[in-house]
């Protein structure tokens, strides 16, 4: 009987436990548990009902559709792998800038900054995570797509005679895969942040003053204590950043261009499969509708897949310290 | 010569002991070791700068950029002005056969009323609407898990499965009651209580976790004298172990709120467009986010303005919302 749970084997608690007030309880309990279960529910619902909408575009096309290079719906193409590209090249890109950004923010505010310097840090990172999507994407389009045209042509005349440089640092309009790929390092720069924070922190201090005691820089320190002992909490918050920057939509959707196209061109116009659907779920006929939910299962997919390993691995790192104290 | 050893022997530990002592200044440093060290340290504060200039400039620039409309006085009060007649004037074909000029697409923006209320309103709706679905089913959601399921197979399992559904992107939670809510109603499904759905489930997961957190915080002395007393559980959670939690509750719950407020991949294609203010959670509805959307793709100097403005707006509400949330928790922590 773990109805009156915290107070198990207290006399009070077993005196009461079939008497008065035992059904209000049970009543609450159940209550608590539906609630509870709504997350199950609601996650369930999302991949089933999703599932059977996409169904038609998944058996009508088959193989085409998953594999297919061509995505041109006015023209009957509903190949997805030019989305799923762009969706993986844009992340990788931000994940490119943004992990060394946050463990460089991380360490700075574990190992390096002043005490009374850390909160503010901390509120500017903050800061950074709560600013909307589209708020990103309207400043980056209007303020920066002009700048980022002039250094993306300028790199490529640059490289224009190198071999493998001129193919990735090709001609651009500004908007990019590149471009998408910058803004959104700064979105996911406060989670991966914060996880990673959270994971340096648990190296134990003994380990840490041990090594500046053997006349460790602080950077040595870092590298041989700091580094080792969190690099699954790191893994970890990486993958939760690239979970976040593959779905990202709106800020994406107005700065890459809407070109579904694998190209090999970081500074060439692309566009992602969450910004695909963004554009065009409200406005499209049955079949498109049915392609485009289908998207939105396979990124759902992607994305659980993503955060199960990023949970694994932080869980992982949470474990091994509280076995180790 | 006794003595000659002892001097002899006597260096060594003086040297050691000097050497430590000069490791801990960094005198001795070999020069590639303290320039590694000091590298390391400038790529530190450079992390931080390369995050936090973005963030100045950004906000900055939204702030000149919208601040001319939010202040034009009706942008609380008026409803979305059409914005076809200044991309017209703003058109540079239309501008070559004679149809208005580039000062001219400017003077309609100026002459007309900015106004953004429809979107205010639309976006305190949804909100609202969300919220009201999600955090009282969260809260109880992170009673079960921490006050009955604990350890439990079926709560440590939901636990997991909140962290991953945190994960699933927004338009993911958009194209959900899409298909659910809008696709068998056709148009008239899009609404704000379409939109609310939407937010709902992308609030539900961060409302329980950080709830979880926060009566995780809640002494259990307070359990234990409570039952002591002979109160039952659920008495002793909501009239004990809630109110304890309350402040860090409200806290979470802001900033899920905040982060609602802020979504827009989820509202635009629930929700419809309207210019003027519909104050029912039925019927197509506008939100800001969704404003900024929209505007920023009509182009044009009223529709810029408007983005702006409407973007200025709602960083100011997410970040009231967002360093509310930080204060609450700050200034009410547990322990």
């Amino acid at each position: 009987m773990t109805v009156t749970a915290p107070a198990d084997g207290s006399p009070a608690a077993s005196l009461l436990e079939e008497g008065a007030g035992a059904g209000p309880d049970r009543a609450f309990r159940t209550v608590t548990l539906v609630a509870g279960t709504m997350v199950l529910v609601i996650l369930l619902l999302i991949a089933v009902t999703m599932t059977v909408r996409a169904w038609p575009a998944f058996s009508e096309f088959g193989t085409s559709y998953f594999f297919g290079t061509e995505w041109v719906p006015s023209e009957g193409k509903y190949g997805i792998l030019p989305l799923v590209w762009g969706t993986v090249l844009v992340s990788l890109i931000a994940l490119v800038f943004a992990v060394p950004m946050s463990v460089g923010i991380a360490l700075f505010v574990n190992e390096l900054a002043p005490r009374r310097l850390r909160r503010p840090v901390v509120t500017v990172v903050d800061i950074l995570a709560a600013v909307p999507s589209v708020v990103f994407g309207l400043w980056a389009f209007y303020n920066l797509l002009p700048g980022f045209q002039t250094v993306f042509n300028g790199i490529a005349d640059a490289v224009a005679g190198i071999p493998v440089l001129n193919t990735l640092f090709g001609p651009s309009t500004g908007s990019s895969f590149m471009s998408a790929g910058l803004i959104l390092a700064l979105m996911i720069t406060p989670i991966i942040t914060s996880v990673t924070r959270e994971v340096f922190a648990t190296v134990p201090e003994n380990d840490k003053s041990g090594a500046l005691a053997l006349g460790a820089t602080r950077w040595e320190m870092v590298r041989g204590v700091v580094f080792p002992h969190s690099m699954g909490g790191v893994t970890g918050a990486v993958m939760l950043g690239l979970g976040r920057a593959m779905g990202e939509t709106v800020a994406v959707a107005l700065i890459i261009g809407a070109r579904p196209e694998i190209s090999l061109n970081l500074f060439g116009v692309g566009e992602t499969m969450p910004a695909q659907i963004f554009r065009q779920l409200s406005e499209a006929g049955a079949l498109l509708r049915s392609a485009l939910i289908g998207l939105g299962v396979i990124l759902l997919v992607l994305t659980v897949l993503v955060n199960v390993g990023a949970r694994r691995a932080v869980v992982a790192v949470d474990r091994r310290v509280k076995g180790t104290a | 010569m006794t003595t000659d050893t002892a001097t002899g022997t006597d260096p060594v530990p003086a040297t050691r002991s000097s050497e430590v002592a000069v490791a801990l200044t960094g005198g001795t440093l070999g020069a590639g070791r303290r320039m590694r060290n000091t590298a390391a340290s400038v790529l530190m504060v450079l992390a931080f700068l390369l995050a936090a200039t973005p963030l100045v400039v950004m906000g900055v620039q939204v702030f000149s950029q919208g601040i001319d409309a939010v202040t034009s006085g009706s942008w609380w009060t008026a409803p979305i002005p059409e914005t076809g007649r200044a991309d017209l004037a703003d058109n540079e074909a239309l501008q070559d056969l004679g149809f208005g000029d580039t000062s001219g697409g400017d003077s309609s923006a100026s002459e007309v009323v900015l106004g953004m209320a429809p979107a205010i309103v639309g976006t305190l709706l949804t909100v609202l609407g969300a919220s009201v679905l999600a955090i009282p089913l969260g809260i109880l959601g992170a009673v079960y898990l921490h006050e009955y399921g604990k350890k439990g197979r079926l709560a440590r399992l939901i636990r997991f499965m909140t962290d991953v559904m945190t994960g699933v992107p927004s338009v993911v939670m958009g194209v959900f009651v899409y298909t659910v809510w809008v696709l068998p109603r056709g148009v008239d499904g899009k609404s704000a209580l379409a939109a609310s759905l939407a937010l709902a489930c992308l609030m539900l997961p961060i409302v329980v976790r950080s709830t979880e957190e926060m009566l995780k915080l809640v002494p259990d002395n307070l359990r234990e004298a409570s039952a002591a007393l002979g109160t039952r559980t659920w008495k002793t959670t909501v009239k004990v172990v809630l109110p304890a939690a309350l402040a860090g509750i409200t806290s979470g719950s802001l900033l899920a709120v905040a982060r609602a407020a802020g979504e827009t991949a989820p509202v635009v294609f629930v929700i419809g467009f309207v210019t003027t203010t519909n104050l029912g959670f039925l019927g197509q509805n506008t939100t800001l986010s969704a404003q900024i959307y929209s505007q920023q793709q009509n182009g044009g100097a009223l529709s810029t303005e408007l983005a702006w403005g409407a973007a200025l707006t709602l960083v100011g509400i997410v970040l009231v919302l967002t360093l509310v949330a930080r204060g609450i928790s700050r200034r009410f922590q547990i322990g």
